[in-house]
């Protein structure tokens, strides 16, 4: 590698560094997503101008790389980001793992250390390349959203994966004996289709709910696999560039757990939901209905109004007209805010990424920390699609799945509004003690519809 | 092989967990989005591989660039889609 080059790596590993930094606050988050474009930017240009190139297949490749990626990016619904996510992530991973293998064809006979590089960048990248098309098929139905488990099922994709790593050492030991081991194709084939599998198993057993974790996991991931990519190809802007992914993804797969007082290995192996049908005592009391037409009423007279908004609100594209209320509450003279749990929705932040595209004012949300402790002052509670980050049982119930995971407290609240379809509990099947509670009023049916009719009560008073 | 390599590794691991401490939440999905368009850089490795000798790495390659420019495009467009949406009450 020429000076220059190295040079134009080490900035552009600078500005990936600046970017990341960036992105974590608010109000440099746009600039630092610039600076680590300018980056990559770099990086594409260095590796380009490095001579020795047949450009012909590079073009048809960025060419159309770029047309499907700009597309995509600019057609996405913000309810689809999920979705989308999993598979800008899969599509990386994929790119890791055929680099992978292109360098294993390629090369004539490569070290050990290579060769160990080269398993280890198939296997990352093919499990976070199939893993991310599963979690792309759960998030947008195409597949069922609930926990596949079945009997033996940890014990298949330990052996799957003993299997994929002895393969893998077949590979590695036949570059240590510079090539004195037969059937080392067949062996690498078994490393690249098992890759891919254990992507598939990883992600099956894990249910809906679980998904912010899964795609943060998965991001993780293919950083890492283009870390290990840059072994391969001994190319420090890789290394750095794939470490800080995967690191950054660790961390925030690390903020999901915490905010779900869970393990990484219990979601990973837990198949949470599935298993649990008889967990936690059946709650007591009476199902309280109300119209919208009555919920005016309680909100017309109130001067504090917490919106909870859960996945429901993402199925029911109901975000303009909650933001709609809110600014027909404020005009009423309350205080509106949208308390957020972390792992609301499917993916990390995604109520806040939904209500910022309905232009709610970003003073407005608040974390669960902020809005809690002044509960019982917040005269309506409106809890939107959501369910488990608000079911009381986290912390009344010892015996239920969700104890102990810290919650919007709404049944604190003066009034909660809980709009649902219909009394089916949520995506952790566990009953939800809320929706009997003395304080609480329930409004079937579509939380868009529901939220209209009471945007059109405000409007003709 | 260079193992110098792994100490970069190492380092680069470590400065990620310090890098990123007390998000707030409303930047969990752009900072992942963000992230997740920066492991793209494996487009440096597909270009090599696309754009030397080889039938089959040149496939690979090309199948390689394709996906991580996806990856890299995609993964930008749709942060800074995210983020301009991100308004303060003073300015929206």
């Amino acid at each position: 590698m020429e000076a220059w080059q190295t040079f134009a790596y080490i900035v552009a590993s600078i500005l990936f560094i600046t970017g990341l930094k960036m992105l974590g606050r608010a109000q440099t988050a746009k600039r630092g997503n610039a600076v680590s474009a300018v980056g990559m930017l770099i990086a594409v240009v260095a590796t380009l101008l490095a001579g020795g190139l047949d450009y012909t297949w590079i073009l048809v490749g960025l060419v159309v790389g770029t047309a499907i990626g700009a597309i995509a990016a600019r057609r996405v619904q913000m309810t689809e980001m999920p979705e989308m996510v999993a598979l800008l992530n899969g599509s990386g991973g994929l790119a890791s793992m055929l680099v992978g293998w292109a360098e294993y064809v390629r090369a004539d006979g490569v070290d050990t250390f290579s060769a160990v590089a080269i398993v280890l960048t198939v296997l990352v990248g093919g499990l976070a390349a199939s893993g991310s098309v599963i979690a792309f098929a759960k998030l947008s139905g195409r597949i069922d959203g609930k926990p596949f488990l079945f009997k033996g099922q940890k014990i298949l994709n330990a052996a799957i994966l003993a299997l994929a790593l002895l393969a893998g050492t077949v590979v590695a030991l036949d570059a240590a004996l510079a090539g004195g081991v037969t059937g080392v194709t067949v062996a690498f084939g078994v490393v690249l289709v098992l890759a891919l599998v254990l992507g598939v198993l990883a992600v099956i057993p894990i249910g809906g709910a679980d998904m912010p974790i899964v795609v943060s996991l998965l991001n993780s991931y293919s950083g890492v696999a283009a870390a290990m990519a840059g072994f391969v190809i001994d190319n420090n802007v890789l290394v750095v560039a794939g470490s800080l992914v995967g690191a950054s993804g660790l961390i925030l797969t690390n903020i999901m757990c915490k905010a779900m007082n869970r393990s990484l290995a219990n979601v990973l192996f837990g198949g949470f939901g599935a298993t649990v049908s008889a967990g936690g005592a059946a709650a007591q009391g009476e199902v309280k209905p109300l119209t919208p037409d009555d919920a005016y009423f309680i909100l017309e007279a109130a001067n504090s109004v917490v919106f909870v908004p859960g996945y429901g609100m993402a199925v029911a594209q109901a975000q303009h007209v909650v933001k709609e209320l809110a600014d027909q509450l404020a005009k009423n003279g309350a205080e509106v805010r949208h308390a957020i749990h972390p792992v609301a929705g499917r993916m990390p932040g995604h109520m806040n990424v939904l209500l910022a595209e309905a232009n709610v004012p970003y003073e407005q949300l608040v974390e669960p920390e902020d809005v809690n402790p002044a509960m019982e002052s917040v005269d309506v509670a409106i809890v939107i699609g959501a369910n488990d980050v608000v079911n009381p049982a986290a912390k009344e119930d010892p015996s239920s799945p969700l104890w102990g995971m810290p919650i919007i407290e709404v049944d604190r609240a003066r009034t909660c509004f809980v709009l649902k379809r219909s009394m089916n509990p949520g995506f952790s099947g566990v009953d939800n003690a809320l929706f009997l509670k003395d304080n609480t009023r329930m409004i079937f049916g579509d939380a868009k519809s529901t939220i209209t009719a009471m945007v059109a009560a405000f409007k003709e008073s | 092989m260079n193992p110098l390599l792994l100490f970069v590794f190492v380092l680069a691991i470590y400065l990620g967990l310090e890098l990123i401490t007390k998000v707030p939440s409303q930047l969990h999905t752009p900072l992942m989005s963000g992230s997740n368009a920066i492991s793209g850089i494996t487009i440096v490795g597909a270009i090599v591989a696309s754009g030397e000798s080889g039938a089959l790495a040149t496939i690979l390659g090309t199948i390689a660039v394709a996906a991580a420019t996806i990856n890299v495009i995609g993964g930008y467009l749709v942060t800074n889609r995210m983020l301009g949406m991100f308004k303060t009450g003073k300015d929206a």
